[in-house]
């Protein structure tokens, strides 16, 4: 068994308009050491699927059903207390707007001592001599007087730093991180990335990146899944998915970017329409009504909810599409659109 | 693209200090420089892109040309005529050629304003009367942004993120205006949206012969969209020149760290980059670092940098830089700036 293992997980909240069915049959695993990139549009429920791990809605009115097994352990059916403990030690979470994410009223450094004395029982003295390491460790400056400013006090920058050095406080083993840099700079994005690639080899922990920048993915991902609609639409290594994508989908996410390290073409390609509301989720493929290819399935397309099948070594594909055609379409049509000027 | 000799846009010397104050009596200890002296000019049919990162003065600076905010110093012509501190009231007819988008769909559209009286509003503020009347001029414009005209009774909230933008570039094209200063268009929508919304800024500009200057800080979306890029750090240009020019051979150090920090989607090239750290964040701009305000965080800055404010020249066929160590300058340009 994986490290860490999702099968069918579904995560729907009743609303007074109806089933709001945010995550819908998410099957998974990840080892220790590696990392997966989560890519989706706003409402495919990428964020959902993350609190969902950390058990976040325990407790609230979502009807969770499925199994997320975590080193060995279910967590679906643990109780929340159990959950909890495991939160901050075994698995973590770096949010993506830090301001809110920290307590305004306590310094940085409390914040960090706090977490880590749950887990740890030793002296005041003594986590806040860690806190103030792991301040080092994610590079702010002058740690020793930094661990008593305010969250306020700190850039934005720096603020993401903080906390990811208060997740990583426990050396978690699972480390899940949702738009980690969506609110930075690029600079500043270039240097959290090259530091959480640096943490991981460090602690060899996985980690799930969560985005909907297939750039930030594709810098630190070795395997990628495609959400749409609550659902998996296509998962395979990022090799899989940048150069040989089987799903319109993925084809449509890689048109509608415009992209530095190639020739500027003069057109995008964006996907029609917009992304659905997941209480109203389309028929069949989810994606039909955007597909410029649904008319090719024998009418399948908005009846029959496709099967996320294996198309080749670890690459799954949710697509009525024959295998044979959508390689083609990649091939012929699509990839030389994107290629050229 | 062509570009005649006279600028649809001229700015000179722009700058914009907001004061910082302490105290009951409101003291004034300090500015914030938001904007301290930039020129450039925009001309017709062209599309400008500025870049920069949070902080950098780049949406004062498009408020300032459009007269959001009052200038502290300098000079903004429009069409030849100076409307720097121009009134209110002698503006106004000057809206009509000059008209903004702004960054997010949400906060942008009264929600308590149906569609019809959102884009039917520049008509009823200019007092315009049209042939068949306001409600058909304003379907024609949903029509031309992709919107159903048939929605002109909805309300914004009843559209998606992608939608209200088209109802807020709707607004902005009611005027037929002649220039659309559009401060992070797409950088609220989702990345499918997001290319439906630059390919239709593209055909617009074709169809109704607009000029552009677009405010973003995507470098992508800059490179796709725009003529000519500037690229702002901290209140100033740093650089200017023909997109190609600048995504091919950037001479300003920060202009190579920006490009080299954009994440590239190719998995393969992860390891094999040159990338160019920079060190900490954009210093605040209410204490800029003094002379070249890039040199806390550049690799090539040397004694000079802390004591002598490089000017922007021209280094190459109009390609204009401010710094004193540039990279990839031409051989000629190269001697006369140490002459």
């Amino acid at each position: 068994m994986s490290f860490l293992e999702l099968k069918d997980l579904k995560i729907h909240f009743p609303t007074d308009d109806g089933l709001v069915k945010s995550v819908d049959g998410l099957t998974f695993s990840l080892e220790r050491g590696s990392t997966l990139g989560i890519v989706g549009e706003s409402g495919s429920g990428k964020s959902v699927t993350s609190l969902g791990i950390l058990g976040l809605h325990k407790g609230g009115h979502a009807r969770i059903s499925g199994e997320i097994w975590l080193d060995g352990e279910e967590l679906v059916s643990a109780s929340q207390e159990h959950v909890r403990g495991l939160r901050g030690k075994k698995m973590a979470m770096i949010f993506q707007d830090p301001l809110s994410a920290m307590h305004p009223y306590y310094t940085v450094g409390d914040q960090i001592v706090e977490a880590y004395r749950i887990h740890h029982s030793v002296s005041k003295k003594v986590a806040r001599k860690h806190a103030i390491d792991m301040l080092g460790r994610v590079g702010i400056p002058e740690p020793g007087r930094r661990v008593d400013a305010y969250p306020h006090e700190f850039s934005g920058g720096m603020r993401q730093r903080a906390m990811i050095a208060m997740a990583l406080s426990c050396d978690p083993e699972l480390l899940i991180a949702d738009e980690p840099t969506t609110a930075l700079d690029v600079t500043v994005q270039a240097q959290i990335l090259d530091l959480m690639r640096d943490l991981q080899r460090e602690f060899n922990s996985a980690l799930i990146i969560i985005t909907h920048d297939l750039g930030v993915v594709a810098e630190l991902s070795d395997d990628i899944l495609v959400m749409y609609g609550g659902k998996c639409i296509e998962y395979g290594a990022a090799e899989d998915i940048f150069y040989r994508p089987e799903h319109p989908y993925t084809w449509g996410l890689l048109g509608s970017m415009p992209r530095l390290d190639r020739e500027r073409t003069e057109r995008l390609m964006p996907i029609k329409g917009s992304p659905p509301s997941l209480i109203n989720i389309p028929p069949g493929c989810a994606f039909h009504p955007r597909c410029p290819y649904s008319d090719r399935t024998q009418g399948k397309a908005d009846t029959e909810v496709p099967a996320l099948l294996e198309t080749e070594g670890g690459h799954l594909v949710r697509c009525h599409l024959p295998r044979e055609e959508r390689r083609s379409l990649w091939e012929n049509e699509i990839k030389p659109m994107l290629e050229t000027t | 693209m062509t570009t005649p000799n006279e600028p649809l846009l001229s700015v000179q010397d722009l700058q914009k200090y907001f004061p910082v104050t302490k105290g009951l009596l409101k003291r004034q200890v300090g500015a914030v420089k938001a904007v301290d002296g930039i020129s450039f000019d925009v001309f017709k049919g062209e599309t400008l892109g500025v870049v920069g990162e949070s902080g950098c003065g780049k949406s004062t600076m498009g408020r300032l040309v459009t007269r959001l905010l009052e200038p502290t110093g300098g000079k903004v012509l429009f069409e030849g005529q100076d409307i720097t501190h121009m009134s209110q009231g002698r503006l106004r007819p000057l809206r009509r050629d000059m008209q903004m988008i702004f960054q997010d769909p949400f906060s942008s559209l009264n929600p308590r304003h149906t569609v019809g009286a959102i884009v039917g509003a520049p008509f009823r503020i200019q007092g315009i009367k049209t042939e068949h009347g306001t409600k058909k001029a304003v379907q024609e414009i949903l029509e031309l942004v992709g919107l159903n005209p048939e929605h002109y009774n909805r309300y914004p909230h009843e559209f998606s993120g992608g939608q209200r933008q088209r109802i807020g570039i709707a607004r902005t094209l009611a005027l037929k205006p002649k220039m659309i200063i559009a401060d992070e268009p797409v950088s609220a929508l989702d990345v499918s949206i997001q290319a439906q919304v630059v390919n239709l800024l593209e055909d617009l500009q074709n169809e109704l012969d607009l000029t552009y200057v677009v405010i973003a800080h995507d470098l992508s979306v800059v490179r796709h969209i725009s003529d000519r890029v500037a690229v702002m750090y901290l209140g100033k240009l740093v650089e200017l020149a023909d997109r190609k020019d600048l995504y091919e051979s950037p001479m300003h150090p920060y202009t190579n760290a920006l490009m080299s920090a954009v994440p590239i989607p190719d998995p393969a090239r992860r390891n094999d980059r040159e990338r160019i750290r920079l060190q900490g964040d954009v210093p605040s701009p209410l204490s800029p670092p003094p002379a070249c305000r890039f040199h806390t965080r550049c690799w090539k800055a040397q004694a000079i940098c802390k004591v002598e404010e490089p000017p922007l020249v021209e280094l190459a066929s109009r390609h204009q830089v401010a710094c004193h160590f540039p990279e990839k300058v031409p051989q000629e340009a190269a001697e006369a700036v140490s002459a």
